[in-house]
């Protein structure tokens, strides 16, 4: 049985898409110019014209985007439409205080449930399939991205999002669900829940899973695959490319095909920017062909990874990245949301009368992430009373998760009982071991 | 008529507090009275000491939080009921206790206690106006 959402596209020749991404490189590189200030005066520096840009070959001549460039065109300035033709706004953690935001336009969004099709359909998903969506809805793209791929297919969507994770269960046992989608330590969670509600495994219909939006091992994968005996695919996707969809894996997972056509890769020397040669490891790098609403060109991912080319097994002739292997700057990821240090120094510095020393601890226990943030307490933060200093560490955390939104236990420690490193500071241990 | 209490924020570890009365016996400081508050991840040492302010400044020098608060030592009679006549001279002027502790020792015939309250100088008079003896300063320094 082929897995195909579009088996055309999915396994064109090679040189022939090439020319369909030369032709959507050429347009977007011409609207880009034409609409987005931001990038016109970046092209400007160099003094670039969307003329130079004759096919893929020259596509190094354009400049780079990374998360600094979303953050100094927060809000929307780095839209190419106008607001009108915006019908949907995500926004993702960002680097200090403000978030990245993305728009979508109706094409965009059609183009996310497209790309999410296949990413489903690679998976097995069909529209006999009961998909059950266990990833967030809202801002964050994982629940809406996985629910207009499975709608797109045909399947009978239900959207529990993330959560209630006894009703999640008990529908998933009493609805038959065959698919599920969510980050992989809450596909562990639900094996568990289900094995503590006593059901028995053989009372659900589950085959597969498609997981993703946070880093997870091939232990992890064969745990979920055991746990709740169905195959787990892993997939890839980050908001400002379009969410959920840029790449997923197919039954052969070796590695994960990137929908090209749509979003084209390089690998580059994080360092130097220069591109790296075929098979090589470095950072991945976007341009959006054919998005309307906020398309990037040469995106920095900080994703740490090689592509394969050539035909997969499975036939499709798609580009494979392998998982990625970690990142160019200091983003974790925990719980599927984005957390950069600088923005719990930012909370730290903006509560007042606290010491910048503090250290982030990152771990996972019974397969769920859990973060502590440890702040050096000082005289001022003192109040000789136990309440006072357990109400601080409720204001901080309080703090911590509407800007982080996440969750963190505040531990306050005693002055000058975190490490002072030389040079850089160490500000986070992560004990989960994923790569 | 207020007495300085030092309190250090001490974190759950392992030799915290023998860390602290080290350094106190060598800066020659001696503690009168103790106390200790915790949750499960840190604690609020609360002592009154002969010498306040070298007791803070060696506390500091060596990287520990440190607050002087201002509580109230009273003296009771040392039998049944002398520590409910002030307690209860304060629950009647609706004087709130944030805590309070005993002392190491004593003297003849009297408990002596440490009061925190909400109203310091109101508490003051109601526990004078009692029979209950407050402490001066120098009294509990020199004990």
């Amino acid at each position: 049985m082929k897995h195909f959402w579009d088996e055309t596209l999915e396994c064109m020749d090679r040189a022939r898409r090439r020319e369909l991404q030369n032709e959507r490189l050429l347009k977007l590189v011409d609207r880009v110019y034409k609409r987005v200030p931001y990038y016109r005066a970046k092209m400007g520096e160099t003094g670039l014209l969307p003329s130079d840009i004759k096919s893929l070959d020259d596509l190094q001549k354009l400049p780079f985007l990374t998360k600094i460039d979303l953050r100094d065109t927060y809000p929307f300035s780095m839209f190419a439409v106008p607001m009108d033709e915006i019908v949907r706004i995500h926004a993702s953690s960002g680097t200090t205080g403000k978030p990245t935001v993305v728009g979508y336009t109706a094409a965009d969004i059609a183009l996310w449930s497209e790309v999410m099709a296949r990413t489903l359909s690679s998976a097995g998903v069909t529209k006999k399939s009961f998909m059950q969506v266990s990833y967030g809805y809202g801002l964050f793209t994982g629940g809406l991205g996985a629910h207009y791929g499975a709608e797109r297919v045909g399947a009978s969507v239900i959207p529990t999002s993330v959560g209630n994770t006894q009703r999640q269960i008990q529908l998933m046992h009493d609805f038959g669900s065959t698919h599920i989608a969510c980050t992989p330590s809450y596909a562990l969670f639900i094996a568990e829940m289900i094995e503590e509600m006593g059901f028995n495994l053989g009372e659900f219909k589950l085959q597969a899973g498609t997981f993703g939006a946070e880093p997870w091992t091939e232990n992890m994968r064969k745990e979920i695959e055991s746990r709740l005996r169905i195959k787990a695919y892993d997939i890839y996707g980050l908001s400002e490319i379009i969410g959920p969809g840029v790449s997923f894996e197919c039954e052969h997972q070796k590695g994960l095909h990137i929908n090209e056509d749509y979003f084209y890769p390089e690998i580059i020397d994080p360092d130097t920017g220069k591109v790296l040669p075929e098979g090589s490891m470095g950072e991945l790098v976007f341009t959006t062909l054919t998005k309307e609403g906020m398309p990037l060109i040469r995106y920095r991912t900080k994703d740490i990874t090689s592509l394969t080319y050539g035909t997969c097994a499975c036939g499709r002739t798609l580009v494979r990245m392998n998982k990625p292997q970690g990142r160019s700057d200091d983003m974790l990821i925990i719980r599927g949301v984005n957390v950069f240090p600088s923005q719990v120094e930012e909370v730290l510095l903006k509560t007042g009368g606290i010491s910048p020393h503090y250290l982030i601890v990152v771990d996972r226990v019974n397969n769920l992430d859990t973060m502590e943030v440890k702040v050096e307490l000082t005289d001022a933060m003192f109040s000789d009373s136990v309440k006072g200093i357990e109400a601080l560490e409720r204001r901080i955390a309080s703090s911590l998760d509407s800007v982080l939104g996440i969750a963190a236990k505040v531990t306050l420690v005693e002055p000058k009982s975190i490490t002072r490193s030389e040079g850089k500071a160490v500000r986070v241990i992560d004990n989960r071991k994923l790569l | 008529m207020y007495v300085k209490q030092i309190s250090v924020f001490v974190e759950n570890k392992k030799g915290r507090l023998a860390e602290i009365t080290k350094l106190l016996a060598e800066n020659d400081i001696d503690i009168s009275a103790l106390s200790i508050a915790d949750t499960t991840d840190f604690g609020i040492l609360r002592l009154i000491v002969n010498k306040p302010e070298e007791a803070q400044k060696a506390l500091k020098e060596n990287g520990f939080a440190v607050k002087e608060t201002k509580v109230i030592a009273i003296g009771v009679e040392d039998k049944p009921g002398g520590l409910a006549v002030a307690l209860k001279a304060l629950d009647d002027a609706q004087i709130g206790i944030e805590y309070m502790y005993a002392f190491v020792g004593k003297n003849d015939n009297e408990a002596l206690v440490i009061l925190r309250v909400e109203e310091q100088q109101k508490a003051v008079e109601v526990l004078g106006g009692c029979g209950v003896r407050v402490l001066s300063s120098d009294q509990v320094y020199s004990l």
